[in-house]
């Protein structure tokens, strides 16, 4: 998981995630515009003030929608020299590319802490944790294989 | 004079638009190259204000113009590799104090702003326009061609410079906090650049059954180009070829890109003199033509993913043929950027380089002749792979090789048409030139 902890200020767009993630629940903006066009659940990832697809943006555009927390496996990467400080101790690190499963082009991120280095499955199923990381006790969205 | 950036008015970012309005009626003619190092050493001499000074001197003076004459410039303010001056560091005032200071004491140091560069060459006392085309030369080029095409400016320098500074670069700062902002995802998960480029090269091998390994003659290619690059870092600096050995075994940095994927970051500055097609006749090198520039710049996500890659540079392509005139077929080689080298793949798929398709770029390097004597000369430059991070070394060169002065690196086969740009295959600005208006 992150070692460092995410502390948005009050305001910033992205607290309403991390408040959701503190309660287990697993939140992205989902457009609206866009989901009545297409007839499917349009979601974007990381949070910002117009969605990156029709460049709308503003309440009346772009809710916050509880997803269930399952996905699969996109690709991935190993990583062997990162610059931040707290992660090289666990080096090499996992960090797979997670597609949720209402939307697939919206994607997160993952170490995959429970699945051995470099021996990622492809397009297998996740499922979302939440993990404290240590400086704040702010949790942080996770995953694990389930199948 | 207030300089701003481009406006979005100046970028081809649209398909449809058809052949530029001004296709071959601008020329490139004068090259400028500061040399190189690893690192500023501090001194005055050595600064990214002074290199600036020298490439663009030495540019005006390949062109065989009178300094006076000149009406434009065209640059890039950030100058930053990856290192920044952190909060708190002492101003070396004695450096500042060797030149005509702006009121930003770091101006000439870590970043270069054209109020600087005015202040510290008065012998350029004809520009009347200037205008930043920020992120990299790809960018400074396509805004003073469109400059130059809508009469801002006749004869304009187009700048880039990069400082490097003591210390690894994206360590420190934000990177050693217990806390990071809400919104630092790349932080929290330890991407670092080039993560995102080798989850997508991860998605590439996979979906077409590729190796990592099947890279090595690409990379052997490029550094073998580099060092013909008089110009360039490894050239001036470390002139050890490198063999597919030496890349298999590299270490990895973000797997499945090692070190010889990844770039050096380095100092260095260049310039080049751009002028209308008619006052290129009277100058002192053979003018190169700008058949048509254009833009792409889409938004992604955490990840642009393989796919979103490849309809980037396929656009990329399409409007960069259809604004030239050209086909694929009348390339005579190209200069797609590189840093990282897994770019470049995209690059010469979306191009259709060659003729290749999608999911044949890796067989291409390994099966094809892709050396400066081939019949598809791939990065004759050997880009930033072959020379270090600055993403101009391409552009240099396709305005060399079309001026066919390109030394050793001078392709066999003639050339005559060329493509050079960046810096992502997701997003940036690419030139197509030519040795002939057309």
């Amino acid at each position: 998981m992150p070692k460092q902890s995410p502390a948005p200020a009050e305001g910033d767009i992205t607290k309403p995630f991390w408040d959701a993630a503190n309660e287990d629940r697993l939140i992205v903006q989902r457009c609206l515009p866009c989901t009545d066009l297409r007839g499917l659940t349009v979601l974007q990832f990381p949070p910002e003030p117009t969605c990156v697809w029709c460049g709308l943006g503003g309440d009346d555009v772009l809710e916050w929608y509880e997803v269930c927390g399952r996905g699969t496996i996109d690709t991935y990467g190993i990583l062997h020299d990162a610059a931040q400080r707290q992660l090289q101790p666990d080096q090499p690190l996992n960090v797979a590319v997670i597609s949720l499963e209402e939307d697939p082009r919206c994607q997160m991120l993952s170490h995959l802490r429970d699945t051995p280095v470099d021996e990622i499955p492809v397009g297998a199923t996740v499922e979302v944790i939440f993990e404290v990381t240590p400086a704040t006790g702010q949790k942080v969205p996770e995953w694990r294989v389930v199948g | 004079m207030t300089t701003q950036r481009a406006p979005a008015s100046m970028y081809r970012n649209r398909e449809g638009l058809g052949i530029w309005e001004h296709r071959g009626k601008v020329a490139a003619v004068g090259v400028g190259h500061s040399p190189t190092s690893r690192r500023w050493d501090g001194t005055a001499e050595n600064c990214i204000g002074a290199l600036a000074i020298d490439a663009l001197r030495k540019a005006i003076a390949d062109a065989g113009v009178d300094p006076s004459a000149v009406d434009g410039l065209v640059m890039d303010p950030g100058t930053t590799t990856g290192a920044h001056w952190e909060e708190g560091d002492p101003i070396p005032m004695d450096v500042v104090n060797a030149f005509n200071p702006t009121d930003d004491p770091l101006d000439g140091i870590a970043k270069l702003s054209a109020e600087w560069i005015l202040k510290n060459m008065p012998e350029l006392s004809g520009i009347n326009f200037t205008m930043y085309g920020p992120g990299c030369m790809s960018n400074a080029i396509v805004v003073a061609a469109q400059a130059i095409g809508d009469g801002l400016a006749h004869t304009c320098l187009v700048l880039k410079g990069w400082h490097n500074l003591a210390g690894r670069y994206y360590q420190g700062g934000a990177a050693a906090m217990d806390t990071v902002a809400g919104n630092a995802w790349g932080q929290l998960w330890g991407t670092r650049a080039g993560t995102t480029d080798a989850f997508t090269f991860q998605e590439y091998l996979h979906k077409y059954n590729k190796t990592h390994d099947m890279m090595a003659n690409f990379i052997v290619n490029s550094k073998k180009n580099g060092l013909m690059f008089p110009e360039g870092f490894f050239a001036q600096n470390r002139p050890d070829e490198i063999t597919r050995e030496d890349y298999i075994n590299a270490r990895w940095i973000v797997k499945p890109l090692n070190l010889f994927d990844m770039d050096i970051p380095i100092m260095a500055t260049a310039a080049y003199l751009f002028t209308t097609a008619e006052r290129a006749q009277d100058m002192a090198q053979n003018p190169v033509y700008i058949l048509n520039h254009c833009t792409t710049r889409p938004k992604f996500g955490l990840n642009q993913g393989l796919e979103n890659a490849m309809l980037s540079t396929e656009a990329t392509a399409r409007k960069s043929y259809s604004g030239a005139g050209i086909t694929a077929s009348d390339l005579s080689f190209e200069n797609m950027y590189d840093g990282f080298t897994v770019f470049h793949n995209h690059y010469l798929e979306g191009l259709r380089y060659g003729g290749m398709k999608r999911g044949e770029v890796l067989d291409f390097y390994e099966s094809e002749d892709i050396s400066i004597s081939g019949p598809h000369p791939v990065s004759p430059s050997g880009g930033n792979c072959g020379s270090g991070r600055t993403r101009f070394w391409m552009h240099t060169d396709t305005i060399q090789q079309l001026q066919g002065r390109a030394g050793d690196r001078q392709i066999s086969k003639p050339a005559e048409i060329g493509i050079s740009g960046g810096p992502m295959p997701q997003g940036g600005d690419f030139t197509v030139w030519s040795s002939t208006p057309g």
